[in-house]
């Protein structure tokens, strides 16, 4: 009697916990890069989504996503549904089959967004321009081209340059007098490598290498650079909200996009499909752009971005004078061995 | 008596075992485990059964340079089947760690064969001379091994010769020696400087009157206890070019211009010795403690010159607290990673900061187990060297 007492008190417990189970509301985990990318995001997409599904968000900051990707789904304990990841590491995440492909019939119309930025394994989130910017008390006649960062004639004294091979090496070449629509075939040869990191040698003991986005306004309003290399965000959100006296120069930007992809194994699949399929609707996609100066990633989205932003963008037109779009395909093709070749030529 | 002794190590055993568990699953396995990537990589070998073994086939006369027909057959079989089961990614990704560029020369390997139309030698050169050269070959038939020294020689700057001998890596990519050597030099000023500053401190501070030298104790644990973290960040503010210690000089006239010392080897030295001053200092001024007065006093009566006592009585009883001070800063120094990632600048990386790289931003997991392993291998014999000079016995920690 007293046994079965026992099992009908644990049976009704366990009713009671599985009843209990719909009642919490789902997480969905997340990780990106934090500051004032991460708030943006917070702001556009994650509230709005959040309220429209009645689901919460667990975000994570980490600025090497790929990396916790990979040791979750190597220990079969993925706990994230959503990373957002770099273009150029974004198909090295897709070849070590730590992500997601992605069934795009379940998200939006590949055609709808602009070339290059739906992947298979990542989907782009974002425009963002790899800018030069400077601090206009310091240089009262700044330089015009990101390719000034090469001319220490001109402009003598300290750059901060990103400390990867991604977009140095491009704007190395360029400097050198290499035509934009010539780089990446010129740096796919062993010539070019060696040509482009000559170029880099003029300029080695001038620069401060940055590594998180965050630093480059620092190194700005420390003076501890003259001029630096930046996401066009970075730098813009300090102009306009602390009205910090720095200047970006859009002339031979390099153009990229954010992405974000699903890890393998994640536990909420369905969720996590359901998010990408509300950021790439076109009204949600343009909606970033009140927060932080990236452009969207979804062709009919311009028209809601607003008209103040619209010119801060990268690629408002004004600043598409003369661009480079970063190549994926190279990257995901020489990015290991550049990126060898780069840090051994940065330890000596 | 004999069984009493026994009992008395079985409640020890009993004792220590849970910690020896601990050891051995939390620490132990785990390392062995990721060092193992060092040596064992499956990937290719999984992924190319067919052509593992048409290599394996082939006579010895096609042992090196592009293989015969049935390889490419079976090449093209294995690809096929990656195809379709999704591993083709894989595939390209380890080849293109053993040769730079090769992904996309896979990926469209891939692309291009058909079910029912075997692939030949001169099917597949033609559609791509990537498949023609002896290097790409050199390449696979390293792949398919399960197991690799392939790493390892590469944390050392070595690699493998096409005619099967040992040789090293082009100037360009040869950088880890440097860094070790860097690591273990940089780790040796640490130490000294720490010793320098630190053991007339401690003598101070062992000398004086107990409530005294209570107080100045809290000054060195208080930093003791923060965050390595947060002290390095404390540096970089000092250190920067607008920061407190430019601004002082120029105060002080010492200087005219600002020095660049961040993102510089002097002051990642600066901001390591700092950290590491307690870690030398604890030990010593222990020693110097437990010291009595009296054996000073005593070898003075006896006729000795202050120094004379402090070379022949004070030292050597004071130098195991100074080795075990000196030793923890130097292995600690080996492992350091904060610190130089972020005072110092690209020329001043230590070895940690490329093991991190290889798994946090390359995926790498092989090259960094590999760069750990020689670390491990040089740091236990370092020590193992060190124990022996001084011997183990005589080490006092804290």
């Amino acid at each position: 009697m007293k046994t079965s007492f026992r099992i009908t008190g644990l049976a009704a417990l366990a009713a009671g916990l599985l009843a209990a189970v719909p009642a919490v509301a789902q997480e969905l985990t997340i990780v990106s890069a934090g500051g004032a990318w991460q708030a943006a995001q917070r702001e556009a997409w994650y509230k709005p989504f959040a309220e429209k599904m009645g689901i919460k968000f667990n975000e994570q900051e980490n600025s090497s996503s790929l990396a916790l990707v990979q040791a979750m789904v190597q220990a079969h304990n993925v706990t994230l549904d959503l990373a957002t990841v770099e273009t150029a590491t974004v198909l090295r995440g897709c070849d070590s089959g730590i992500l997601q492909r992605l069934d795009y019939g379940k998200i939006a119309d590949r055609s709808k967004f602009l070339a290059g930025s739906a992947l298979d394994c990542g989907m782009g989130l974002d425009v963002y321009g790899d800018i030069l910017a400077y601090d206009t008390t310091v240089l009262s006649k700044g330089p015009t081209s990101v390719l000034a960062l090469f001319d220490t004639k001109n402009f003598p004294g300290k750059r901060g340059m990103r400390k990867v091979p991604q977009g140095n090496l491009e704007w190395a070449l360029m400097a050198d007098g290499v035509p934009a629509d010539q780089v990446y075939k010129v740096l796919a040869t062993p010539q070019g490598v060696d040509r482009a990191f000559a170029k880099l040698d003029t300029i080695k003991n001038d620069i401060v290498w940055w590594s998180a986005g965050a630093q480059s306004p620092q190194f700005l309003a420390s003076k501890e650079v003259v001029m630096t290399t930046a996401y066009n965000g970075r730098i813009q959100n300090p102009i306009d909200q602390e009205k910090k006296p720095f200047k970006i120069v859009w002339e031979n930007q390099i153009i990229e996009y954010d992405m974000i992809a699903i890890p393998k194994g994640a536990p909420h699949l369905d969720l996590a499909y359901k998010y990408l399929a509300y950021i790439a609707q076109p009204e949600n996609n343009g909606r970033l752009g009140s927060y932080i100066p990236y452009g969207p990633v979804v062709k009919e989205a311009a028209k809601y971005v607003p008209p103040e932003t619209l010119a801060k963008l990268p690629t408002a037109p004004d600043h598409m004078k003369s661009v480079l779009v970063a190549n994926v395909e190279f990257w995901g093709d020489h990015g290991e061995d550049l990126t060898k070749r780069f840090n051994a030529w940065l330890a000596k | 008596m004999r069984r009493a002794a026994r009992g008395q190590r079985l409640t020890a055993l009993l004792l220590v075992g849970p910690l020896l568990l601990l050891l051995l699953f939390s620490f132990c396995l785990p390392i062995a485990a990721l060092l193992g990537r060092a040596i064992y990589d499956p990937t290719m070998a999984d992924a190319l059964p067919r052509t593992a073994a048409a290599l394996q086939a082939v006579p010895d006369s096609a042992r090196e340079g592009v293989p015969p027909d049935p390889v490419f057959v079976a090449l093209g079989e294995d690809l096929l089947a990656a195809k379709q089961d999704n591993s083709l990614y894989a595939i390209a990704k380890t080849l293109n760690s053993l040769l730079p560029a090769a992904r996309s020369h896979v990926l469209r390997a891939g692309r291009h064969l058909q079910e029912g139309e075997p692939a030949t030698r001169a099917s597949m050169t033609e559609a791509d001379p990537f498949w023609g050269e002896p290097d790409t070959w050199f390449a696979i038939r390293q792949g398919v091994h399960r197991f690799t020294s392939t790493y390892l020689l590469a944390a050392i700057d070595l690699r493998w010769l096409p005619d099967g001998g040992i040789g090293k890596l082009p100037e360009d990519e040869a950088i880890y020696r440097a860094v070790f050597l860097r690591t273990f030099l940089v780790a040796t000023v640490v130490t000294v400087a720490t010793l320098v500053l630190g053991f007339p401190l401690a003598w101070l501070l062992a000398n004086l009157p107990n409530r005294l030298s209570a107080r100045l104790i809290m000054l060195v644990l208080l930093p003791f206890w923060t965050s390595i973290l947060v002290r390095t960040a404390a540096w970089t503010v000092l250190l920067q070019k607008y920061g407190l210690l430019n601004d002082l000089l120029l105060w002080l006239h010492v200087s005219s211009e600002r020095f660049d010392l961040m993102y510089t080897r002097t002051g990642m030295i600066i901001a390591m010795t700092h950290i590491q001053l307690p870690f030398t200092l604890l030990p010593i001024y222990s020693a110097m403690r437990t010291l009595q007065p009296s054996q000073m006093r005593a070898a003075y009566s006896l006729g000795a010159r202050p120094f004379t006592a402090f070379r022949r009585v004070y030292l050597p009883q004071v130098m195991p607290g100074v080795a075990a001070g000196a030793l923890l800063t130097f292995i600690l120094c080996l492992g350091y990673f904060i610190t130089p990632a972020l005072v110092g600048g690209p020329a001043d990386q230590l070895i940690s900061n490329f093991i991190s790289n290889y798994i946090n931003v390359e995926l790498n997991w092989q090259m960094a187990a590999a760069l750990s392993f020689i670390l491990l291998t040089l740091t236990l014999a370092l020590y193992g060297l060190f124990t022996k000079l001084l011997g183990v016995d005589r080490l006092k920690l804290v």
